[in-house]
């Protein structure tokens, strides 16, 4: 048992760094490491770089343009990553529906769509929930009617999709529809379409959340014209691709990187903010609790290098994957938690985290203070999706348990 | 980073889980338990004869020659069987003080015996007021011509009155607190002016007080050099911390599959209690501590021999603190959902409980390790 990277790790580890230190820029890692709001063409601008690196999609195999490095590395690319504070990657192209389109794509698809994942030139967005189909999913309803005109096969979607995570940006949306109302399980039935978001009848309207910002949609679609072309896989056969799709969800689950990240900025909050005279850091009810988060972390850190190991080990990351995303979103939000009331009562005066408007501002108080109580507000998301943490819990009874 | 074990360190694990499921069932520890000794030489014995009780031994002293790793593998099996014989205090504690210490003589007398099972050698370090601080420390010795003259008080020593022999320190110079001015010395529990009170603790196993009063121990007796002992004292109390926290991991490994088995089985409202979601949600919760607790007895075994002070504390008392919590939600919740029978004497998870309980309680609580942490990591 050794808890070292290799010398080769080591090197590989190093190499990221001094990429990161010559081309990440300064004023979007000054807005991650803040936690201020990034922009959408902050998340462009990097994965631009990072593909001029050749970097542009770490998990992808060589022959589709991908780095292809194993698991380790992409651990520690990802922890170099959030420790310099660049952009978390936008999952939605390079590790949802790319996977998918090289499962079970076409070669005319992933000529198609794949370059331009990777360049940062398409923006994509998910189709998955609806309102009434939420860790629920197969009870979606979203309709999809085969039809057929002189211009070619097509269908014609009706439905509503809704939190849609940054659809306002998208050019592309992939979407689970349902081709076959009448199949015998609600399992079946269910097709799994791309649809260009430029298309007639594609609305998409903001859900402003808690935090005041514009993150997620509602996506309405109204008579779509959805090219057969544009399906991956058989009709029919969506449910199997979306659940190897909700496979791939779950890499950098931990978020170690990020919460390190975060747990830094909470301490050097709580050294600038004062209680009775002194710093609160040395406040012993405070330290107890910073200490509770941070060996949380380090716990999760172990964990995680398990799974990571089991993963080199070919063993496939299993149903463990629900005990990283209980821990890593307890410990975001205890984070977020512990950085509001860290500033007390500077967490009142409330900036609405629109990235519309730009960048969040402090009018009085100290600077730090700005964006705490809406982060805290927006990250109560993290243990709703992906999966709500009851859900993970299913995961775990049924899957390791086995009741 | 690797998570394997060798072939050595597996079928070390095997073997004391073989024999211990073979040899050590809930009747035969009950039975032990009820005895007027409360453990038993037998076992012991085969422990010996198995190599297991020489594991923290240098082969040249009869021992295995293993590490904390190997310590780790051990304590997982007796933690599963609840072993009341007196393993942490002899053959983890004591081993690596008296090679730490760096004592030949002491070591080349001790060692081969402690080894082969015939000898108990126990650490009398504790006192009324020590709360898990290490350093602090206020029996004295006296130089007084060729012998030393102890005066103090030892409390709850965990199977002081097993032991053959103790190791007890005393303060040959210097403050309660000060790091220097520690010594060790061999004393004769049935020495003039000892005075032992012995009983049973909340776990099962055993435990004394020790009165020490104008006992004279001849020069010869103390261990290593006069004075500079808590190095060693302290390289053995991690290494002790690392195994209890193994053996809290194979406790919570048992207790889960035990409380799996029983909700399986037990039926209410016509159906096994087990497929009511609520109690499959805190099973759920039990199996994510007893993985997070998992993680940092690797952890705090690896990092027991690291050579730098903060980063070996932080490790360990993060793991405490873990392993405590843990132990705790883990305990509570498995005699929660045995309901009536998790409170009776005749089921293994009271005692599991009882034991993990006592855990927490020993070498300083959540709590304290949440402020040694702290302390640790310093304002940064």
């Amino acid at each position: 048992m050794d808890l070292n990277f290799t010398p080769e790790e080591q090197a590989f580890r190093e190499e990221v760094r001094a990429f990161l230190r010559e081309r990440l820029p300064a004023d979007i890692s000054e807005k991650v490491r803040n936690g201020r709001a990034i922009q959408a063409e902050d998340y462009v601008r990097w994965q631009k770089i990072l593909y001029e690196q050749g970097w542009g999609a770490p998990s992808w195999p060589k022959k589709f343009g991908g780095a292809e490095w194993n698991p380790v590395q992409l651990h520690i690319f990802d922890e170099e990553s959030a420790a310099a504070g660049a952009p978390r990657t936008i999952p939605f192209g390079l590790k949802m529906v790319a996977p998918v389109i090289m499962a079970f794509g076409s070669p005319e698809q992933q000529q198609r769509f794949l370059p331009r994942i990777l360049s940062g030139e398409d923006w994509w967005c998910q189709g998955y929930s609806e309102p009434g189909a939420g860790s629920d999913l197969a009870s979606l309803n979203t309709r999809a009617e085969r039809r057929s005109d002189q211009s070619g096969e097509h269908y014609i979607v009706n439905g509503q999709k809704t939190w849609n995570t940054l659809g306002q940006y998208a050019d592309w949306i992939f979407c689970l529809v349902r081709t076959d109302p009448d199949a015998p399980k609600r399992q079946q039935g269910i097709s799994f379409l791309l649809i260009d978001m430029k298309s007639p009848g594609v609305t998409v309207r903001p859900i402003i959340t808690m935090d005041g910002a514009h993150e997620v949609n509602e996506v309405w679609f109204e008579n779509v014209r959805v090219p057969v072309e544009n399906r991956i896989g058989e009709e029919n056969k969506g449910w199997t691709y979306a659940k190897f799709l909700l496979g791939h969800e779950r890499t950098n689950i931990a978020s170690v990187g990020a919460s390190k990240r975060e747990l830094g900025r909470l301490k050097a909050i709580a050294r600038r903010e004062i209680k009775n005279g002194r710093p609160l850091i040395e406040d012993p009810l405070f330290a107890a609790r910073i200490a509770q988060v941070e060996i949380d972390l380090m716990a999760l850190e172990i964990t995680n290098l398990r799974a990571l190991f089991a993963e080199l080990e070919k063993r496939a990351p299993g149903p463990e994957a629900s005990v990283l995303k209980i821990k890593s979103t307890e410990i975001q939000q205890a984070l977020s938690e512990l950085m509001m009331y860290a500033v007390g009562h500077y967490a009142l005066p409330f900036y609405r985290a629109s990235r519309e408007e730009g960048d969040l501002a402090s009018v009085v108080g100290p600077e730090y203070a700005a964006p705490l109580a809406a982060a805290y507000c927006n990250l109560r998301k993290t243990s709703i999706y992906g999966g709500s943490n009851e859900i993970q819990r299913n995961i775990i009874s049924q899957m390791i348990l086995g009741l | 980073m690797d998570f394997k074990f060798s072939e050595e360190q597996r079928l070390l694990a095997d073997t004391v889980q073989r024999f211990l499921r073979a040899h050590y069932s809930f009747e035969k520890r009950r039975a032990i338990l009820d005895s007027r000794e409360g453990w038993s030489r037998e076992i012991w014995r085969a422990l010996a004869g198995l190599g297991v009780t020489g594991v923290n031994i240098p082969e040249a002293h009869g021992g295995l020659g293993g590490g904390p790793v190997e310590t780790m593998l051990v304590m997982n099996a007796l933690g599963e069987a609840l072993l009341l014989e007196p393993y942490l205090a002899a053959a983890v504690i004591t081993p690596a003080l008296l090679t730490r210490i760096g004592d030949e003589k002491a070591s080349a007398e001790l060692l081969p015996d402690i080894a082969a099972g015939e000898r108990i050698v126990a650490l009398a370090h504790q006192e009324p007021h020590t709360r898990g601080e290490l350093d602090h420390l206020t029996t004295s010795a006296r130089k007084s011509g060729d012998h030393y003259v102890l005066d103090g008080y030892k409390s709850v020593i965990i199977h002081g009155d097993c032991a053959d022999e103790l190791l007890v320190t005393a303060r040959t110079s210097g403050q309660m607190n000060d790091k220097s001015g520690v010594s060790v010395f061999r004393v004769d529990p049935r020495a003039a002016g000892v005075r032992i009170t012995a009983y049973a603790t909340l776990d099962g196993q055993r435990g004394a007080d020790i009165e020490l009063k104008g006992v004279k121990i001849a020069a010869d007796r103390l261990v290593g050099a006069e004075g500079e002992a808590y190095p060693a004292l302290e390289s053995a109390h991690d290494l002790a911390l690392s195994a209890i926290c193994a053996e809290a991991v194979g406790i919570m490994k048992a207790v889960n599959a035990a409380t799996l088995d029983y909700t399986k089985n037990r039926k209410q409202f016509g159906q096994p209690i087990a497929s009511f979601q609520v109690l499959q949600h805190r099973m759920a919760d039990m199996f994510l501590h007893s993985e997070q607790a998992v993680s940092m007895s690797y952890l705090a075994a690896i990092r027991c021999v690291e050579p730098d002070p903060l980063v070996r504390r932080r490790a360990l008392s993060a793991a405490k603190v873990v392993i405590g919590q843990a132990g705790r939600f883990i305990g509570q919740q498995a005699i929660q959902l045995h309901g009536g029978m998790g409170m009776t004497d005749e089921l293994m998870v009271s005692h599991y409980f009882k034991r993990l309980t006592a855990i927490d309680l020993t070498f300083g609580d959540t709590d304290f390790h949440t402020q040694q942490f702290t302390a640790a990591s310093g304002a940064g």
